[in-house]
């Protein structure tokens, strides 16, 4: 099966952010590939590793973005498309899903793997769009994948129970971390990434409007979140300390 | 309204509520929309929250999350009501659609808020974002706008008013389906809605054999309370992974949070660090859970649990 994977660059959210003046400052040199797109490329990997096939990454942004795309190879893609934008420009979801649309409007694919949101913003909105846009069958949040037949066979977490759905092919699905556990990229994977085919796409090259371009969502500032204060910490005998929390959670949080 | 164990689900009620009282203030009208298999069973209790319309669509098919019908359905409430807001309460079900049915409506679309005012142009919001470390405010601009709100934003109020119930045909051919839900594998889990717990006690990789489990169970039931997990035990197979609280789980809001064995990871305190109050048992004094819980016990949990359990059980006679 051939398997296309959106990978996106994300700041690494472990790292120290600071804001100034509502802007977001942040490390520029800890970046990473999205978590929940690792997992969708490790997953498309296991599945061609089984069932034969190629998995191509595709990625939208600046020049920088391209050690996450050789990440991605390192791991064991086959090919990569990098989509170039601008480090500047702030697009939303739909801006990337309208731009990746375009992208795959001519190929050929039997799936699109998508992560389940992106780790820094959160929104988990551009795999729907996106299938939307194709008009493929598609499903998220997927826990496990496995391929039968024309089928993809996707387990999706869903608020209570789990959805086992067959999806015919070409399809669309968004992958969480809870799948698998993202190879490590292995010294000789680093070497080969280096002679992969990477391909530049310009975004001018692309079939795309003006409007296709222009977020309907804007970010307009950021805050700290009102931080949690360290209450009361007991360090004595766990029976003592055991007691005093259930007596304050009764007399003065009134919780229980 | 998200419906779940034949009930309307609070955070649908939260949403509903705080619609309501948008409207109110900017001269609008708030319906209500029940897409389900027994749909008309909950318009008595949708009622109760004052919205002026419920559109109803009943169909078998809704029996189970499905997003091709789900779709459709919502495309011909879209249709015949035409609003300028569409707010979803975040649950799994509305992830699974919300993309494409802002795209299918060309709608702007703000996920996940924990906050929301109308504003001249469109809609003004504020968004956990780098694993909900920092609020993020958001514009959307646009004619359509959806937005889809944490659990706990809002309150749940009723507010009666004299409400048209529309019923909307729905029919659904199954071979229009690329795709085939084949089961439903029912989760394991605890039967309280984590989402809507009052109280949770969470279990962390300190929770290390059926002794640990023993207690958190114990603990739950001497507090009516929904167990939760981290990531740590359900990626282990040791909770269900519908129980997993954080980042790539569930965003809960209870009253009091009991956090066992639990480091606090930041993809886990994104779960649910708007808990009322935040109780943290590890034996670590360093453990990162310490610093936003209101009360820490630092200590073995499996010394620390029984008599903890044990003076709960006195308070609550
Ligand atoms: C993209 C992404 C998404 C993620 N999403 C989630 C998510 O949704 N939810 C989530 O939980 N995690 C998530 N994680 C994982 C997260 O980073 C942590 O790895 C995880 O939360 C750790 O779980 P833990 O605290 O149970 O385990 P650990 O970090 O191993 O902590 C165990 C704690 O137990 C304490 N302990 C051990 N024994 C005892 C004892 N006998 N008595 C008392 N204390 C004891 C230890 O001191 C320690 O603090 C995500 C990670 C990524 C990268
Ligand atoms: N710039 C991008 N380049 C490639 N894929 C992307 C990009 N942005 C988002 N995606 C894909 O869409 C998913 C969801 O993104 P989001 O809707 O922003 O949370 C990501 O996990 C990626 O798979």
């Amino acid at each position: 099966m051939k398997f296309y994977v959106c990978i996106k660059q994300v700041p690494d959210v472990n790292a120290p952010i600071q804001i100034r003046e509502g802007q977001l400052i942040q490390d520029a040199s800890r970046m990473i590939l999205n978590a929940y797109d690792a997992s969708a490329v490790e997953e498309a990997l296991v599945l061609t590793e089984k069932y034969g096939g190629e998995v191509e990454v595709v990625l939208i942004g600046p020049d920088k973005a391209k050690e996450t795309i050789r990440k991605a190879l390192a791991m064991g893609a086959d090919k990569a498309v990098h989509i170039q934008a601008d480090a500047g420009k702030e697009y939303d979801s739909a801006v990337y899903a309208n731009v990746l649309a375009a992208y795959f409007k001519d190929k050929e694919y039997d799936v699109i793997a998508c992560g389940k949101q992106a780790q820094d913003t959160d929104a988990g909105l551009a795999g729907g769009m996106l299938a939307k846009k194709l008009n493929l069958p598609y499903t998220t949040n997927a826990v496990a994948l496995d391929v039968e037949d024309e089928e993809l066979i996707v387990t999706r977490q869903g608020d209570s129970g789990q959805e086992v759905i067959a999806l015919s092919t070409p399809c669309l699905v968004t992958c969480s971390n809870d799948m698998n556990d993202p190879r490590i990229p292995s010294l000789k994977g680093i070497m080969q990434s280096k002679r992969k085919p990477l391909e530049t796409v310009e975004l001018s090259s692309l079939d795309l409007d003006e409007s296709d371009l222009s977020p309907k969502v804007s970010i307009t500032g950021y805050q700290e979140k009102p931080e949690r204060q360290a209450g009361k910490k007991f360090e004595e005998e766990p029976e003592e300390g055991a007691k005093k929390v259930a007596k304050l959670l009764d007399e003065e949080a009134n919780v229980v | 309204m998200a419906i779940s164990d034949g009930k309307v689900k609070r955070s649908s009620l939260e949403v509903l509520s705080y619609c309501r009282k948008l409207a109110e203030q900017h001269g609008h009208e708030a319906e209500a929309v029940i897409v389900d298999a027994n749909a008309s069973a909950y318009a008595e209790q949708v009622k109760r929250y004052g919205p002026s319309k419920i559109y109803l669509i009943e169909d078998p098919v809704f029996q189970a999350h499905n997003n091709t019908p789900l779709l459709k359905a919502l495309a011909k409430v879209i249709d015949k009501s035409d609003p300028y807001l569409f707010a979803f309460a975040s649950t799994e079900s509305t992830k699974d659609i919300l993309g494409a049915l802002a795209a299918g409506q060309n709608a702007a679309v703000l996920s996940d808020v924990s906050e929301f005012e109308l504003t001249d142009e469109g809609v003004s919001a504020k968004r956990p974002v780098m694993a909900a470390k920092i609020l993020a405010s958001a514009t959307a601009k646009g004619d359509r706008i959806f937005v889809s709100v944490r659990s706990g934003s809002y309150n749940a109020e009723e507010a009666p008013a004299d409400t048209e119930v529309v019923n909307i045909d729905f029919s659904f051919d199954e071979s229009e389906l690329r795709s085939t839900l084949r089961e439903v594998i029912s989760g394991s889990g605890d039967k309280i809605d984590l989402s809507e717990a009052e109280t949770i006690v969470a279990a962390g990789r300190g929770v290390k054999d059926e002794e640990g489990r023993n207690l958190i169970a114990e603990l739950a039931s001497v507090l009516n309370a929904g167990i939760g997990a981290s990531r740590a035990l359900t990626e282990a197979g040791v909770y269900d992974p519908s129980l997993q609280i954080g980042q790539t789980g569930k965003v809960v809001s209870p009253q009091l949070y009991i956090a066992v064995g639990i480091s606090g990871a930041i993809q886990h305190v994104a779960g649910m660090s708007n808990s009322k109050v935040i109780v943290a048992i590890n034996k670590d004094p360093d453990a990162p859970i310490f610093d936003i819980a209101d009360y820490g016990i630092v200590g073995d949990l499996y010394k620390v649990l029984p008599p903890f359990i044990e003076e709960l059980k006195k308070i609550r006679g």
